[in-house]
């Protein structure tokens, strides 16, 4: 034990009965496959891919909270030294998109480039593409824009105010609309009202979750370049790399064979590397300049443009016996999602999904709300979904204890909920072991507690009576919203988006890969360098192709290395 | 002017994976002629380990030395498709679909082996060494590399597995909120020790004592370093970061890490972990997911050992000077309770 770390020790003696021990390598401390590459500098990140003749690219973005865009000027920009392309949202084939639209699930919100209107501070509008980061950084700045500020809206409770600016006309109520039918996500099990009537104790609480950046060291982009036979390769930090794909794919109008992705050695994540911004936005540049092409997150926009995790305000009430029981718990959730859903719909659901905590508690009720706000969207973050609806709970267990004036540890454990209870969204628990962790802990750390909780069980004393669905549940349909179609929540309500207009790529100057939505490539597919293949009849020695001009797309890494 | 001590506990459950759309993960794995293995994913390592914890899990289903098992991942024309590294799904997701395909991959080889040693594939066993030999009869025996070029240059048979690992997508019910949200859960519990400075406002963590609830811990380094990491993380949030310190209002938003506060390595408490393991019935050899959940009993563990310190209750994260200040100002100076004192604890002086 390092007295300055801490201990790391097991308790095998717990459940011991549920798990055979001898097993060969699972439950060893074997040194990860990787590590020799990582603590050399030599394992290959997507910034270490570099290529000649690599662009970049960087975003123009809007200074103001809400604000309606009048024209772009890029005349002055274009002159710049360096300056290959800019784009704008008419350069991009489906401009329209919803990352959960690849499960189906929520209606297109949000563009890649803004046309008519920026939602929030930092809203991309324009890309600029050049030679050197600072030449695109420069051209950034010359590119006028003729804003038009709009009343903006930055708290979710006001949001949702009757007379609020819409901030996304997706969504004209500034809330996600579930199942087609509510502006919130409902959990009703029991009668809340009629159980909080009954009990010794009301204890209310609010609590504020902040917004947080998942602050990998590693900064969000992607590298892309044209590879052979009219493909695509992206080197990308992503968390879900077909996710990226799938979104390239249909933000592109490109079919998913033409791209090659490459990835899964990632510089920290935490959740901020799933919105697969920088790999449509870098296989765009690459298609419409015929150059290797890298879009790339610097701090400041890693912290303030990158979907951070977002706020949550939670306020719960709960009907408490004068035993320490409780009785009813009754939550109101407003997730901020920023100015577009990214993955704050799914948030709300699996939020959801976890109430009322780890506790067995027989009248649940909840409202949750993903709100709509002029601000950079949120997404996933560690804990998402869970984290801050945790704190609520956690830091209102305690106010609980407090008010029947009971030892904090002991309350928990009275609550917990165990094997063979039935939870608020009507599953059966199985596989707790929440007691024997807090009991644990209280030994660690000295808390004496009752000897009915030191004796307490996962194991036992759950289901029976307390595997019973509610008799009686009070349902209700406050929270109706009308135009949108219902149906289950995976899929879209209302009118499909329109298909996408597969916009004219036409690159600015000659280059060597075939256009991207145009014809079939003509040359047919040359294989890669390959080991022998002793299955191919006749391995012709194959006359090396040329190459129009100096450049040469493929990265100094190589092809295939990762 | 006075440092006031005080203990916070909390305690939470973490479902493992997401139910949106289903929720698969594939892997394929084959052998060289050598007996060598390679399993390609598309899972990716953010550091958490998930090259490393995947490979394991290969090894141990498949028989062989985790020497004789690298994996391949995150290229899209080769590896199959995954969801993504994210809601703790990783270890469980793919380490179900890798067990699936090692078995595949691994009967393959024992047919081979079988084939060889001219007995019942049955009556085969490895021996996690490189060797395949017949239960009982440990003499009767062949290299794992001799049962692959057996496949590869005699019998030819394909050593290769496919695996998927699904969870169908659960619907949720608009009217009550019914669901499955997930299949499995891991616990926490943890008590923290803090320091509150009542002229500065200023805390300090200086102890956690935890308890994690894992299902198995497939690698123990890699789930101590996501557990200390985590906790670190967690009290990061507690008492150092936003992206908008005067939320909602967007004003003096960090734009590098010298505003976007952490608790440095002067900052860090020693952590006390002790891990638990009730292996879930649909885990890989019981796994669930330690990734997430280990920083969420780390915030109001915080948040409530600094209303035990000083009385100051603080519902809006972080827990700032500021807030703290005002707390104690409003309330007409520090009041410590100190409710759940240990023992030895309760005999420390007051400062």
């Amino acid at each position: 034990m390092n007295a300055r770390t801490g201990g790391f020790e097991f308790r095998k003696e717990l459940f011991a009965d549920e798990r055979d021990d001898d097993l060969n390598e699972i439950g060893k401390r074997i040194r990860r496959q990787d590590i020799e590459g990582h603590v050399t500098g030599r394992s290959p990140f997507y910034d270490d891919h570099l290529f000649d003749g690599l662009l970049h690219m960087r975003c123009v973005r809007s200074p103001h909270h809400h604000a309606r865009i009048g024209r772009i000027d890029t005349a002055e920009a274009e002159r710049m030294p360096g300056v290959v392309r800019i784009l704008t949202g008419k350069d991009v084939p489906q401009n329209l998109n919803t990352l959960l639209s690849l499960l189906d699930f929520g209606l297109d919100d949000e563009p890649v480039l803004s046309v008519d209107k920026a939602a929030y501070k930092g809203e991309p509008v324009a890309a600029v593409i050049a030679q050197t980061e600072a030449q695109a950084r420069a051209a950034v700045k010359a590119v006028r824009v003729d804003w038009q500020p709009l009343p903006h809206v930055l708290d979710p409770e006001e949001a949702l105010k009757p007379g609020a600016p819409t901030v996304c006309e997706t969504y004209p109520g500034n809330a996600f609309v579930y199942h087609g039918k509510y502006d919130h996500q409902k959990l009703r099990y029991g009668d809340v009202e009629a159980a909080l009537r009954q009990a010794d104790h009301i204890v209310e609480g609010r609590y504020q979750m902040s917004p947080i950046e998942q602050a990998p060291i590693e900064t969000c982009g992607a590298i892309s370049a044209p590879e052979q036979n009219g493909r695509w390769v992206c080197y990308t930090g992503t968390q879900a790399l077909f996710f990226s794909l799938g979104t390239a794919s249909k933000v592109l109008n490109l079919p998913s064979s033409r791209m090659h992705f490459i990835g899964g050695t990632v510089g920290g994540g935490f959740g901020g590397k799933v919105d697969s911004i920088h790999e449509p936005l870098s296989i765009l540049g690459a298609m419409l300049t015929g150059r290797p092409c890298k879009s790339q997150w610097d701090r400041e926009e890693e912290m303030q443009v990158g979907a951070p995790r977002g706020a949550e305000r939670w306020y719960i009430t709960d009907g408490v016996m004068n035993d320490g029981r409780i009785v009813a718990r009754k939550f109101t959730g407003y997730f901020d999602g920023g100015a577009y859903t990214r993955l704050t719909s799914y948030a709300v659901i699996k939020g959801v999904g976890h109430l009322p905590g780890p506790y067995t508690i027989p009248n649940v009720y909840a409202d949750a709300y993903c709100v709509y706000t002029n601000r950079t969207p949120a997404t996933a973050m560690r804990g998402f979904g869970i984290t801050g609806v945790d704190f609520a709970i956690e830091a209102h267990m305690d106010k609980v204890a407090e008010t029947v004036g009971m030892n904090p540890i002991e309350l928990r454990i009275l609550n917990a909920y165990r094997d063979g209870d039935m939870k608020a969204h009507r599953r059966e628990a199985k596989n707790c072991a929440f007691i024997e962790c807090c009991q644990v802990v209280a030994e660690k750390a000295g808390v004496t507690i009752s000897p009915e909780a030191r004796a307490a069980s996962s194991k036992t004393g759950g289901g029976g009576e307390r595997a019973r669905l509610p008799a009686f549940t009070a349902t209700d349909e406050h929270g109706r919203v009308e135009g949108f179609e219902s149906g289950s929540y995976a899929r879209k309500g209302g009118a499909p988006a329109a298909p996408g207009i597969p916009a004219e790529l036409t690159p600015d100057r000659p280059s060597p890969p075939t256009l991207p939505t145009a014809r079939p490539v003509e040359t047919p597919p040359t294989p890669a360098p390959a080991p022998t293949t002793p299955d191919q009849e006749k391995p012709a020695a194959r006359t090396p192709q040329r190459r129009s001009g100096a450049v040469r797309f493929s990265s100094i890494s190589g092809f295939r290395r990762r | 002017m006075a440092l006031h001590r005080g203990r916070g506990f909390a305690a939470i459950n973490y479902p493992i994976g997401m139910n949106l759309g289903g929720d698969p993960s594939q892997a394929l794995v084959h052998s060289n002629p050598d007996g060598k293995f390679t399993v390609a994913l598309s899972a990716i390592d953010l550091g958490q380990g998930m090259k490393s914890v995947t490979r394991q899990i290969a090894a141990e289903t498949l028989g062989v030395p985790i020497a004789d098992v690298y994996v391949d991942t995150a290229d899209s024309d080769t590896g199959p498709h995954d969801m993504g590294s994210f809601a703790s799904r990783g270890t469980h997701r793919m380490g179900n679909a890798v067990i699936m395909a090692a078995k595949e991959a691994r009967s393959v080889m024992l047919e081979a082996a079988a084939e060889e040693l001219e007995v019942d594939a049955s009556d085969l066993v490895t021996d996690g060494k490189g060797n395949i030999h017949v239960r009982g009869a440990p003499s009767r025996t062949i290299t794992t590399m001799a049962a692959a070029q057996a496949a590869q240059f005699k019998q030819g048979r394909t050593i290769a597995g496919r695996g998927i690992f699904l969870i169908p997508l659960s619907d949720v019910n608009p009217e009550t909120g019914e669901m499955s949200p997930v299949t499995t859960f891991a616990h926490a519990a943890l008590l923290v020790e803090v320091e509150v400075d009542d002229e500065t406002g200023e805390v300090a963590v200086t102890d956690m004592q935890s308890a994690y609830e894992v299902g198995r811990a497939l690698n123990p380094g890699l789930v101590e370093q996501q557990l200390r990491g985590g906790a670190w993380m967690g009290m990061s949030h507690a008492a150092w970061e936003t992206t908008e310190p005067y939320y909602p209002d967007r004003d003096h938003g960090a734009v590098d890490f010298n505003h976007y506060l952490m608790p440095g390595p002067g900052d860090l408490a020693p952590h006390h972990i002790s891990v638990l393991e009730r292996p879930a019935a649909d885990g890989p050899f019981g796994g669930k997911g330690p990734g997430e959940m280990c920083a969420n009993p780390v915030l109001p563990a915080v948040v409530n050992a600094v209303y035990d310190a000083v009385g100051v209750r603080i519902d809006e994260l972080p827990v700032t000077p500021e807030k703290v200040l005002r707390g104690i100002k409003a309330k007409g100076g520090a009041r410590p309770r100190q409710a759940i004192q240990s023992a030895s604890s309760a005999k420390q002086e007051n400062f």
